[in-house]
């Protein structure tokens, strides 16, 4: 804040903002405090051995699993991969969706009749249909990205389907009295209008892409992170697990801040707020 | 003009002859859900008649045309687009988006005091400019008649008064046909040449009243204060009937 802003408000309005401004940065702090007292409980009870670290790890074996793996060069070969086969997965997942949304939009009949199956398709869990993607397309990172686009398209096109036909009918009113044709209706009209719906739906399908990813990998992969789960699972090393699941967790929340900044981008640019 | 549904048909118009001349501001009031608002849909070629012809300039009403401009309730301003962008809309999707039309559209912002704002958003502009701005999106595609569905109706009652003064003297500055379809039985007086009563559904006309009113310099406001202006709000009041 400049001098010369302060000079303008006044004492007490001042003290509010003071007090917001504090406010603020104590959560920040006891956000961040959390994490690093839970991390430091963990550690004391490995070393007291108040619990066993061989199942439960602990935070100075996670960081020597971290430097081992990146000491063999395997570390950012398995975070690159995994964190490749989602971003595929959501992009494609994101597009199809939206594409199949708009589709859908054009042609109400084809809509009424595919809606039941979506509903159905929706509520089922698609890992059940993993097997399936390994036998059809092989035992490979391509079914893991199937896989990945199979968990988010249904929703995608459920949230922006929805999104396109609760678009006010007076404002495709308006264009049609401009003697708009079809396309101009979803141009002009639906698309822009519906856009605070298609980036709510990128959120979900980050986060939805992640699951896939690694439900994939889980089956049948022989690198990344989601791999590396399971293997430390198989051979009992929880450190490996532990560390594999930090680095999930880091990387999937980048990701998601990476989707709201671009958010941000986009409605600066369009709204200019 | 019928619609049909499952719960099955509905007569919303039923026998309407009426001639707008070219200039006239026509006003339609008439009880809710009397096809007011399907009239205006029928000559704008939102939709078609079941039987019978609405003919402009001569011409039989198949589909829109740009002779006719059409203003909905609210204004509809685009917040994605500023507002010159919004006020350009009609002519982006008519395909007529040339230096020369898009010119006519700055001398229209400009005329009525909105050039300063066009790369502004519509979220930034009181109801009032917004409500221009909508007339001036219309008038864009150079209509010969304007419809107005109620265009006020969802400003607050001094804002509608000060708007619905502007959009008259826009109007009548620029030569155009209107017909403003109400329930304001004062607006609809305040504003027309002629109000046309319409009857409970199905719609038919009531009564035409031909608006006489002895005052200089006519404008919405200043007609109110007209001393006929009462004797025609109580004719129509009785005419329409409303019963709660």
């Amino acid at each position: 804040m400049s001098d010369t802003q302060l000079q303008t408000i006044s004492k007490e309005h001042a003290e509010y903002l003071r007090k917001v401004k504090i406010r603020k940065t104590m959560i920040h702090i006891t956000q961040v405090l959390l994490v690093v007292v839970l991390f430091i409980l963990w550690e004391i009870a490995g070393r007291l051995k108040i619990i066993d670290s061989f199942i439960t790890s602990q935070p100075s074996r996670i960081a020597r699993t971290l430097a081992n793996l990146y000491r063999e060069g395997q570390l950012f070969r398995h975070i690159f991969i995994t964190c490749a086969e989602t971003v595929t997965g959501f992009i494609l997942g994101t597009l199809a969706g939206t594409i199949i949304a708009i589709i859908l939009w054009w042609s109400d009949f084809l809509a009424r009749v595919l809606e039941p199956h979506l509903v159905i398709l929706n509520s089922l869990p698609k890992i059940a249909l993993g097997p399936i993607f390994i036998v059809w397309i092989g035992a490979g990172p391509l079914s893991i990205i199937v896989m990945a686009i199979a968990v988010s398209v249904i929703v995608t096109i459920l949230e922006v389907w929805n999104g396109f036909i609760s678009v006010d009918p007076d404002k495709i009113k308006l264009v049609k009295t401009f003697g708009a044709k079809k396309w101009q209706i979803l141009t002009k009209v639906v698309l822009p209008s519906a856009f605070p719906t298609i980036i709510s739906a990128l959120k979900i399908n980050v986060g939805l892409s992640w699951v896939g990813v690694i439900v994939g990998e889980f089956l049948v992969s022989k690198a990344g992170l989601g791999y590396l789960i399971v293997y430390g699972g198989q051979v009992f090393q929880l450190d490996l697990v532990m560390t594999s699941v930090i680095i999930l967790a880091v990387a999937a929340a980048l990701m998601y801040q990476g989707v709201v900044y671009l958010e941000k981008l986009i409605m600066r640019s369009s709204f200019h707020k | 003009m019928k619609y049909q549904s499952l719960n099955g048909e509905i007569t919303a118009l039923e026998n309407i002859n009426l001639h707008v001349k070219k200039g006239e501001f026509i006003s339609i009031v008439g009880p809710s859900g009397c096809g007011k608002s399907t009239l205006l849909s029928l000559i704008a070629g939102l939709i078609l008649p079941t039987s019978g012809k609405i003919l402009l300039n001569g011409k039989m009403v198949t589909g829109t045309s740009n002779e006719v401009g059409y203003m909905l309730q609210r204004d509809h301003l685009f917040d994605w687009r500023n507002i010159l962008g919004n006020a350009l809309l009609g002519l982006e999707i008519r395909n007529s988006l040339n230096e020369e039309s898009k010119q006519y559209v700055v001398e229209l912002l400009k005329t009525y005091g909105l050039y300063e704002f066009k790369d502004k958003y519509p979220n930034q502009l009181s109801g009032g400019m917004r409500q221009r701005v909508a007339l001036i999106r219309t008038l864009a595609t150079k209509p010969d008649i304007l419809l107005l569905d109620e265009a006020f109706s969802a400003l607050d009652y001094q804002t509608r008064l000060a708007v619905s003064e502007d959009i008259y003297s826009i109007i009548k500055k620029e030569k155009k046909t209107a017909i403003l379809v109400t329930h304001d039985i004062a607006e609809s007086i305040s504003m027309a040449d002629r109000v046309v009563v319409l009857s409970r559904r199905p719609g038919t006309i009531k009564n035409i009243y031909e608006i006489k009113l002895s005052c200089e310099n006519r404008t919405p406001l200043s007609c109110r204060d007209a001393p006929e202006f009462r004797y025609y709000f109580n004719k129509i009041w009785k005419e329409l009937d409303v019963h709660v």
